[in-house]
Formats: structure tokens, sequence, C-alpha cells
């Protein structure tokens, strides 16, 4: 939610205060959601940070407990503490929703994500692509005499610099599943 | 053995064993299983309307002035959306209702059939929850989920859309005994440390205040009365927010008044400069607190809300306390008796000192007139004429009428003020006070109403027919948009840009119309005269009081400013002119 350019005094017409209360450092966060899988509840979700203007970066979801149909939503989402507050609050009055956990907060934990990412090239572009994946420890899971598939799993940050590696290598087309996160220890 | 019986049948079952009485609602195709079995049975009572809005609002007024959740019955599409204006004013007022539509039969679903529409989309950002109910066998365990939803916790409104083949289809009725209700038990109990802190931060304090709102209100008459017992017996001020009016008495006498954006000026002074700020059930609205860097800036601030999200949204607390406000000043009440009933007396005096200077104000004033009717001198009538009836119960519509009245109009009782607070809803009384007036037939039901508003809604009279609710309508006419045409005056150049009423129908000839009494009043003479008129009538009455056209609402705390800037009748030449206020 980036502040809008509003002209000092100008808000004296308004029925609203509209400058922005809080001017805050912004932290990133990545929480995880565990939900009734039923219908709406992605929907739900997302519509609790579009509605109140909350920023979401990455989002996954999939079924973890297929007897409790229970789903897990790992979100990424950024603003001042006191959003990431309120973040979590929204998040776990609502009625689906059964347990908030904010990994960033609780201690240490793995936050993992996966990147299919398709290059194209001949000559040494190829030969250093491949150099390159080895180094970053990505599988080739298809290939041509002109592609490569690279799949690689990774932080996110790793599977950035990875793609940025890639770039003048050839690369097309990039697809990525969001982070999935996990509190280590026990 | 369970009974079997038709997805129809069950909705009545379930209503029936939820304690439903009354149900407000509009037939349509997609309901037409459902109406069929209100037909054949005589222990829930359906209330038509005349538009799906008035009923959300009838059922707003029911529940807030029962404590008992509201229910609505509509159809598919049109029906399930003119109903949502109702549901968003009931999220934001946190207003128990249980919402019924009908939906196209589950095969239909996504092929854009007749009459629909997607209504758990529409109302997933404005409900508390929402069911699609695809199967009948799972039918009355919903209905019965949504009662524990809407009730508990903070309330609110959900919704339960039942296409019309589920209504047809058979299954066994789960009682609501066997229903699951869900994880979803919020908590009530405060943390007792937390209540301890406050209890220790009130013995000191030598400027405190209590700041109430609607969450007592919504946690029962009990909470009232505990709120009550601990400031009398404390002696420190309370003022109540628009939605919490009655949980404290009006004339008790810690009582301040209404705070806020038109609330009284000792009020939001004693805001403004507390050391002690005790939120019971408030959630620091943006009309409560004007600029928030400047709101209350000396004082420590305690929270008690059953709403989490509520704590640190907007102002920042030192002392959070989630739970209900009944429990939590139960216990608060129990640990500050048994720590002695200690107060700091000598500051409390000097603080009370202080207050009873600001009174002196009297930031209430107005020009009296003899030739026309003020529309605060209507009111200051109302109240004298019917303070003393036992069971008055006031709706309000949205505007500079809707502030005045809560300026002008006492309540010494909790659920007898029922007023659009969140959302503003122009259109809100008129359905609202018939909602009342079915819930308490031998009640004194007044909608105050300004002349716009209630056209927005005013079919509904012909619901008020139709039901023998008797409501009163008294209508503040000054033919313009009243709150609009102040903040042009003030804010925008006096450029009455649209806010004025043109073409207004006749209030009396429409009472005719509708074969109800209309009364029309213009001189302040005769004013006394025509509202006892009004209340002796044994009917409803649409009561046209002509008035000042031009007054304007003060006190006002302009937005983005802070509760000391606040502006009082003698300051608006000032203030326009662009002087600097104090």
């Amino acid at each position: 939610m980036s502040p809008l350019n509003i002209k000092q005094g100008s808000t004296s017409h308004s029925a609203y205060d509209l400058r922005d209360p809080y001017t805050e450092v912004i932290e990133s966060h990545t929480l995880a959601v565990i939900v009734d899988n039923e219908s709406g509840v992605l929907a739900r979700v997302i519509g609790l940070f579009s509605g109140r203007g909350y920023n979401i970066d990455s989002l996954t979801v999939a079924e973890v407990d297929h007897t409790g149909h229970r789903s897990r939503i790992t979100i990424v989402t950024r603003g001042t503490p006191q959003v990431i507050d309120q973040i979590k609050a929204q998040l776990a009055r609502m009625v689906p929703v059964h347990e908030v956990h904010d990994l960033t907060v609780d201690g240490p934990s793995v936050e993992r994500e996966l990147a299919l990412l398709k290059v194209a090239g001949k000559g040494d572009h190829r030969i250093e692509a491949l150099r390159l994946a080895e180094i970053f420890r990505a599988n080739v899971v298809d290939s041509t005499l002109e592609s490569f598939v690279f799949e690689m799993t990774g932080a996110p940050e790793k599977i950035d610099a990875f793609a940025e590696l890639m770039r003048p290598l050839g690369l097309r087309e990039i697809a990525r599943t969001g982070v999935a996160a996990l509190a280590r220890g026990l | 053995m369970s009974r079997m019986m038709t997805g129809a049948k069950m909705v009545v079952q379930a209503l029936r064993d939820q304690g439903v009485e009354v149900v407000f609602g509009y037939p349509g195709g997609a309901v037409l299983p459902i109406y069929d079995e209100i037909f054949q049975q005589n222990d829930i009572r359906h209330v038509l309307v005349r538009h799906e809005q008035g009923a959300v609002h009838m059922a707003e007024g029911y529940a807030r002035s029962t404590g008992k959740p509201g229910v609505v019955l509509v159809t598919s599409g049109p029906g399930a959306t003119n109903a949502v204006t109702g549901i968003v004013d009931a999220l934001m007022d946190s207003i128990p209702l249980v919402v019924l539509s009908g939906q196209v039969p589950t095969f239909m679903i996504g092929t854009d059939g007749f009459q629909e529409a997607d209504t758990v989309g529409i109302t997933r950002p404005v409900t508390k929850m929402n069911w699609l109910v695809k199967d009948t066998a799972k039918l009355s365990e919903t209905i019965h989920q949504a009662f524990h939803v809407a009730t508990s916790g903070r309330p609110g409104p959900v919704l339960i859309d039942i296409p019309k083949d589920v209504q047809f289809a058979e299954a066994a009725y789960t009682e609501p005994q066997k229903a699951r209700t869900s994880h979803y038990q919020p908590k009530v109990k405060g943390d007792i440390e937390a209540i301890t802190r406050m209890v220790e931060l009130l013995e000191t304090a030598e400027r405190p205040v209590f700041y109430t709102g609607g969450g007592v209100i919504n946690s029962g008459p009990g909470a009232a009365q505990l709120l009550r017992e601990w400031v009398d017996a404390a002696g420190v001020p309370i003022t109540s927010t628009l939605m919490g009016l009655g949980a404290y008495p009006a004339s008790g006498k810690h009582w301040l008044g209404m705070l806020g954006m038109h609330g009284l000026y000792e009020a939001n002074l004693a805001m403004h400069g507390c050391d002690l700020m005790i939120n019971v059930g408030a959630r620091f609205d943006d009309r409560i607190t004007g600029r928030v860097a400047d709101f209350s800036p000396n004082s420590a601030k305690v929270h008690i809300d059953i709403d989490a999200s509520s704590i640190n949204k907007v102002i920042r607390v030192d002392v959070p306390i989630v739970g209900d406000v009944g429990h939590v000043l139960e216990d608060a009440l129990r640990l500050w008796k048994a720590r002695g009933r200690k107060v700091n007396r000598e500051a409390l005096a000097r603080w009370w000192d202080q207050i009873n200077e600001w009174k002196k104000i009297n930031c209430l004033a107005f020009k009296p007139s003899a030739s026309s009717i003020k529309p605060q001198y209507a009111l200051q009538r109302l109240q004298e004429l019917t303070k003393d009836h036992p069971k008055r119960y006031i709706t309000t519509e949205v505007g500079q009428h809707q502030m005045w009245a809560a300026q002008f109009l006492h309540f010494d009782q909790p659920n007898r003020w029922m007023t659009s607070g969140g959302l503003g809803t122009m259109g809100y009384g008129l359905p609202a006070s018939i909602g009342v007036q079915v819930a308490h037939p031998d009640a004194l039901v007044i909608n105050v109403a300004g002349e716009a508003s209630w056209l927005m809604n005013m079919q509904e009279m012909g619901t008020a027919m139709q039901f023998r609710a008797p409501v009163k309508q008294f209508i503040l006419n000054n033919e313009r948009l009243g709150m609009v045409r102040q903040w042009q005056e003030l804010l925008h150049g006096e450029r009455y840009s649209s806010s004025w009423s043109e073409s207004l129908p006749d209030f009396v000839k429409l009472a005719e119309a509708f074969g109800c009494k209309g009364i029309k009043c213009s001189d302040p003479a005769d004013l006394d005269d025509a509202i006892r008129e009004m209340l002796a009538y044994d009917g409803p009455v649409i009561f046209d009081c002509l008035v000042e056209k031009h007054e304007n609402c003060f006190p006002m705390i302009p937005s983005g400013k802070p509760h000391n800037e606040m502006l009082l009748a003698a300051d608006a030449s000032a203030f326009k002119s662009g002087a600097v206020l104090v």
C-alpha cells in the first residue's frame, strides 16, 4: 500500500483524515494459516488482503490433512509491524481459520520454493547454462538439442539469483510454486 | 432415529428449534418451497416487506432491541443483492443476523440462469461467514452453525444460500444439540493479569474516563449493569459512542454525553485531557478519534474488546484485554472491590471541577426562534413529551437529525436506541422501527428521520400498515440533505451541489394514501399539541415537522482535527473565513 500523494492541508475538505498515521519500517513476514479445506476459503483469505489493502508477495495452498480436510496456506506478506499484527488478527478471527503462525517471529524456519526454468541456446551458452545449473544443484528435467528445462528447489532468493544468471543465456519461461515454509526443530 | 424431511421443511424446523419467532422476507422463485412450508405452520410469523433492504433493516431493529438474532428470507439474484446494503450495515455495527437466500438449482449454478447471482461471492466480504449448501443432508446442521457463528464472539450477519433443488430433496434432520458447532469458540474471559493492570491504573489515575461503545450493548443487560455499578462506585466520568448510548443512563450523575465528531464539548475534552482512558467495547472509529496522531496524547489506554483485531487497529493501547465486556467487567469489579475500592479521590475531585467548567460552555445551545421550528427544539420537545414512557424505542435515519437525536434524546436503558453507526445507511430508520415494533408490539417506537433519508425506504409504510405496527415517523423536514449541505457550507465555499430536496411529496397526503395518519407542523407554538396528537394516535403516523432549513449541527470536530479543536456554533463564521480555531 504505497501512500498517495496528498497535498498538505487538502484533507481538511474531506470527510476522512487521509494522511498515513504511521510511517514505519516495512517488514516481510511468512505466515502459515491452517484452514478448513472448504469451498471459498481461499477467496475469503485473499479477499481479506485485497479488501483491507494488504500485500501478498507469495501464496501457496494445498490440503495437508486429507482426513481432517485441513489446508495449509503459506503467505509471504509485507507491512509495518502494526499492519502485520492486524493481518494476523484479521486472519485468526475468520471462522474457517484454525491456526495462524508467524514463522518470521516464531523462531527459525525453512522456506523453500520450487521453480521450473526453460532456457534455450546453443554452443557456449548451452554449456554455461548446464555448468551453472550444476553449481546451483538444479536438475535437468527436459532436454532438446536447443533447450533445457531446469528444476530447482531453494529459498526464493536462490531462485532469483539463478534466474538472473540464466537471463543472458536464453531464459524463455519460468514457473514458480511460491513459498512453502515450516518452523525448524520441534 | 432422525426424521427425514425436505430441505424446505428443514429450514422451518431449524428456525423453530433455534427459537425464531419472526422472519422478515420477500418470496420469489428460488425460495417458493420454503414459503410453502411457512404457509403450513403457525409457530413462525412471516413479515412481508416491500423491498429486501427493508427486511434486513427490520431484522436489525428486531435484533438490536431484543438481543436475539434477526432472521431474513429472500430469493435468489435481485432478492439477495437488494439485501446486501443491510448486511453490510449489520456487519459494521456488529448485529447478529441470519440471512437465508434462495439460489437456482445446483445443476444450473454457473450457467447465468434466471435470477442467478453469485450470492456467496457477493456477500463473502460483508458477512461474518457464509455458506452455499449443495447437499440437503448438510442443511440443518449448517443453519444451526449459522446461528452459533452469528451470535458468538463479536456478533455479525451470516448468510446461507440454498439452491432450490436442495429445498425439494429429502434428508435426515440434525437436531441443534447434535450439530457440530465447529471449532469457532471465541474467548470470553479476559486475561486476569491485564484486568489487574487496568484496576491498578484506575486506582491511581488522576483524570480517568470511561469510553464505552456498542460492545456493552451487545454483551447484554448484565454488562450494562456492571458498568453502571463500577462507574458509580468509582465516581469516574463516562462518555459513549453513538452505538453505546443507553448502556450508562443519560440521567446518571457521571454521564458526560456522547463523544466524537458531533459529540459534547465536555466529553471530547475529557477524552483529550484524560490520563487514563478505559475503552469498553468501542473500536476507535474515525468519527471518534479525529486526528489519530493527536488523539488523547497524554493518556494510558486500556481497550476491552471481544475482537482481537480491534486492538491496535487504529490507536495503540497500553493494556489490551480481549474478552466479552460482561465477563471482563465482572472480573474487574470483583478485583477492584477486593483491593479496597480505591480511587484517587482528591485528583478525581479536581478532574470533576475541570469537567464542570467545560460543561458551562453549554455546547448544545442554539438560537431559539418564535417563527420557525428549530430541529433541536423539536427534539427537546419530543424528549420532554416521551421521556416518561416506560417503553420508548428510538430509531433514526442518517444525517443531521441523527446527531441531534443522539444529543437531545436521552437513554436510560440499553437496547432502546437503534441507529446506523458504522455504515451510515440512509433509509435505515423506517424499516428498523418496524422491526422494533414487531418485537415489542405495545412499545412506543419513534423513527427520528430526515425527509431525504426517509424517502429512501418509504415503501415500508405498506409493511407497517399491513402488520399493524404503529410506528411514529417523526420527520425533521428541512427540504435539504442537511449534513451534506452543512459540509458544503463550511468546507466547500457554500456551493450547494445537489443537496436540496425538490419535488417532495405532500407527506400528509402520502400518509392518507398509505391509510395512516399524517400530521404537519411548522409553527413552534403548535408543536407540543402536534406531538401529543402523534403519540395518542393508535396506528402509524407520518409527522412532517417543517424545520429551519439552514440549521447546522454543532459541536463539530472537522475531520483531521483533534478533539480540542472542536467547532462550536459561535465559531462557525470564524471557521468559514479561514481563521485558526482554538
